[in-house]
């Protein structure tokens, strides 16, 4: 049974537009006037000053399938997802929805501070979609699923951050459309909030209800979908099962990540001191990777050209997790040697080696710099120049065992546990007096 | 014992069931084409969504005088002072004539409509601006939030025509029968604003430079209605030009209603006919231009 039908659906910006939203009556006029000299240009014009943000996209969705839309930034997905639920046209091709839709493209829209919790349940609701009645059968179970019973009747300016996220979610939660389209709302909140929302979804889409999903996070992609599509630049570029297609996008060229290589001096970062060649991520035997497992070592290749002998300048990484949370920095002057050797002219090499069991799941970004230190100064940085995805299979020998549900924490190190027993019952004078040191 | 008290008795299961139900039954069929002309003006959808139109008319209301001293009360506080000056200038300066009725109470029937119709234009015609983080997250249809801007001032309309009532005893002027046509007029002085709101703020979310203008050319519009002055001081061969304006008709013919005197039903008729003429072109030009509304606003 059919749920989503797109048919070549295209959609065309045109980059004036997004470079100044409205127009003025002036610049109309003016567009007016000088309408017959555009006649000599236009050839030119024309395809310079739009982009194609979907081309040619094709595909069915069955009912009751929990479907990932995965790409990098710019592929089309927030396009995609609007033109689903309608909020803008396409420029040519169509759709067909078997079922009335209901988007969640943010959290709260709607949302007035200066009315109350229970007026905004009402407000939010009809602006999704629901009925009143709808609304009202359903209104004991949004507030207590939010947790606000307290404050229902109290501006949600009032309200904390948490709570207003949590109302606004459970009106969402309960809308109950036939297809659902969701797009990085988990991108807000916290671990317990996005995990609310991973369940919800699930649960609707075991409901035979449909849900299409665009997002970021891998893991969350991985454990939640059955089917993924891939879209890089307006164009749909995979679609298939959720471990092939996010194995071909996280490793795939097009645009990488993992590699960043200066071709010539003018543009490179650096100074006369130093300019950055290249850098890249790759696997112990020196090849370029996009992802790597958590249980994994891999490497991180920093190449410059130092320009001076008088100084000893040092590469600097710095580590940052996609909520933007610095993890940590390091200095290739860990290398003591290095440290202290007299530098010549030329090309150099650093390679930092990052072991298994350390990262967390998730997309990491590297910004890489060089410096030279008393005095301090830096010479090149180039931010988030590089980025890697860590995943976890969860195949029980990692650090998080057979569980496989989300797992905290900015790093997963595997560390050594010390186990002692003796056997025995505790009794009311042994409970404390008992020992396992011998 | 605990234990069986946390199984539910039976409403879970049964919400359940009759959403199960709803989705069975009906599956509704959204094509999404691009839209030429007027193909996709789509008044069931409209309809599916008339609780929507409630529900932030009702938003406007409940928001408009938030945090304001006075309340409520600023919806008869502004036609109120209109009158007293109009009283003063007009009225006993310029000895303006006001068809054999007090001045005050002629200036006051013609400031409720007007007040009703300035403000509904100003809040709709901004509505779409205002809204824009409805408009790129959300579908519905673009037509409910002017609508529901004009909608809103209605009550103040209401709340407003209560001083008139209490004027009209004071000069011991009695409703008549004619006072039957009053919902009538408010009608289509309401599809009036609708019309021309809906234009400016389809209008507006392309050209900022309406937010500036209108003000201006509301101001301009009061002049060119007969409010200070009746429309029988205008020269007999020119009035046909003050007609084109169907606001003047319409406050002639509130006038008429409140105060029991003849009406002029052509004059009713050419104001509704310019009235419907211009809400299907203004219908025409905010289905061409909602389509960009998400990627412009």
């Amino acid at each position: 049974m059919k749920a989503v039908k797109v048919e070549n659906l295209s959609k065309q910006y045109s980059i004036g537009v997004s470079r100044a939203p409205y127009a003025t009556l002036r610049d109309s006029i003016a567009g007016f006037a000088n309408a017959p000299l555009k006649l000599f240009r236009r050839n030119k014009r024309a395809s310079d000053s739009t982009i194609w943000a979907l081309k040619d996209v094709s595909f069915e969705i069955n009912r009751g399938e929990l479907v990932g839309i995965i790409g990098r930034n710019g592929a089309g997905k927030s396009t995609l997802l609007k033109v689903l639920s309608r909020i803008t046209e396409p420029t040519r091709g169509g759709v067909d929805i078997f079922g009335r839709v209901g988007s969640l493209l943010e959290v709260g829209t709607g949302f007035h501070p200066e009315l109350t919790g229970r007026e905004n349940i009402y407000l939010n609701g009809a602006i999704l979609g629901m009925k009143r009645q709808e609304i009202e059968r359903k209104f004991d179970e949004i507030v207590a699923f939010a947790e606000v019973q307290k404050f229902i009747d109290t501006p949600v300016k009032r309200f904390s951050s948490g709570m207003y996220l949590r109302l606004a979610f459970a009106v969402a939660a309960h809308l109950e459309p036939e297809i659902l389209l969701v797009d990085e709302v988990l991108a807000v909140g916290d671990n317990n909030f996005q995990k609310k929302c991973l369940g919800k979804m699930e649960e609707m889409s075991s409901g035979g209800r449909t849900v299409l999903f665009v997002s970021h996070n891998m893991p969350a992609v991985l454990r939640l979908c059955n089917r993924v599509i891939l879209l890089d630049q307006g164009q749909l570029l995979a679609d298939g099962s959720p471990q092939q297609v996010t194995r071909q996008y996280l490793s795939s060229s097009t645009g990488s990540q993992a590699e960043r290589v200066w071709p010539s001096a003018e543009i490179a970062p650096g100074d006369t001191v130093a300019r950055l060649r290249s850098i890249r991520v790759c696997d112990k035997a020196g090849k370029t990777i996009e992802a790597t497992d958590i249980r994994q070592d891999f490497r991180i290749e920093v190449e410059y050209w130092n320009l001076q002998r008088r100084l000893r300048p040092s590469v600097l990484l710095i580590f940052t997790n996609e909520d933007g949370v610095c993890l940590f920095q390091s200095n290739d002057f860990n290398n003591n040697v290095w440290a202290d050797t007299r530098r010549e002219p030329g090309l150099v090499r650093s390679v930092c080696k990052l072991p298994g069991n350390f990262f967390s799941e998730g997309r990491v970004l590297v910004t890489v710099g060089i410096g030279t230190y008393n005095p301090n100064l830096l010479h090149a940085i180039e931010r988030d120049a590089v980025a890697f995805q860590i995943f976890d299979r969860s195949e029980g020998d990692g650090v998080r065992g057979e569980y496989v549900g989300e797992w905290p924490g900015v790093i997963r190190p595997m560390l050594d546990w010390e186990i002692n027993t003796k056997a025995g019952n505790p009794t009311a004078s042994s409970y404390q007096e008992e020992s396992l040191h011998t | 014992m605990d234990f069986e008290s946390t199984v539910p008795e039976s409403s879970v299961p049964l919400g359940d069931e009759r959403i199960e139900g709803e989705i069975s039954n009906e599956i509704p069929l959204i094509r999404i084409r691009p839209a030429k002309g007027w193909g996709g003006f789509n008044l069931r959808d409209l309809w599916a969504y008339r609780e929507l139109l409630y529900f932030l008319t009702w938003r406007d209301i409940k928001i408009r005088y938030k945090q304001t001293i006075l309340g409520v009360a600023w919806a008869i506080i502004q036609p109120l002072f209109a009158m007293l000056m109009f009283t003063l200038f007009f009225g006993k300066l310029a000895k303006m004539p006001s068809d054999g009725i007090p001045y005050p109470v002629f200036a006051y029937a013609g400031l409720l409509p007007w007040t009703f119709f300035s403000n509904a234009v100003t809040n709709s015609g901004n509505s779409l601006v205002g809204n824009s983080n409805l408009i790129t997250k959300v579908y519905f249809p673009r037509v409910i939030i002017p609508g529901a801007a004009v909608c809103a001032g209605i009550v103040d309309f209401l709340i407003a025509s209560t001083i008139l009532l209490g004027l009209m005893f004071y000069y011991g002027i009695a409703l008549t029968w004619s006072f039957l046509i009053f919902p009538l007029l408010m009608v289509i002085t309401t599809l009036l604003a609708l019309g021309v709101g809906m234009w400016v703020s389809a209008l507006n979310v392309k050209y900022r430079d309406i937010r500036y203008a209108l003000p201006f050319l509301i101001q301009l519009w009061m002049f060119a209605t007969p409010i200070i002055y009746p429309l029988n001081i205008v020269p007999e061969r020119f009035r046909w030009v003050m007609l084109i304006n169907p606001l003047s008709g319409l406050v002639e013919a509130f006038r008429a209603t409140l105060l029991g005197r003849p009406f002029n039903w052509v004059e009713i008729g050419l104001a509704c006919l310019i009235t419907f003429a211009l809400l299907a072109y203004s219908f025409y030009v905010f289905r061409r231009m909602e389509k960009s509304f998400a990627d412009v606003v």
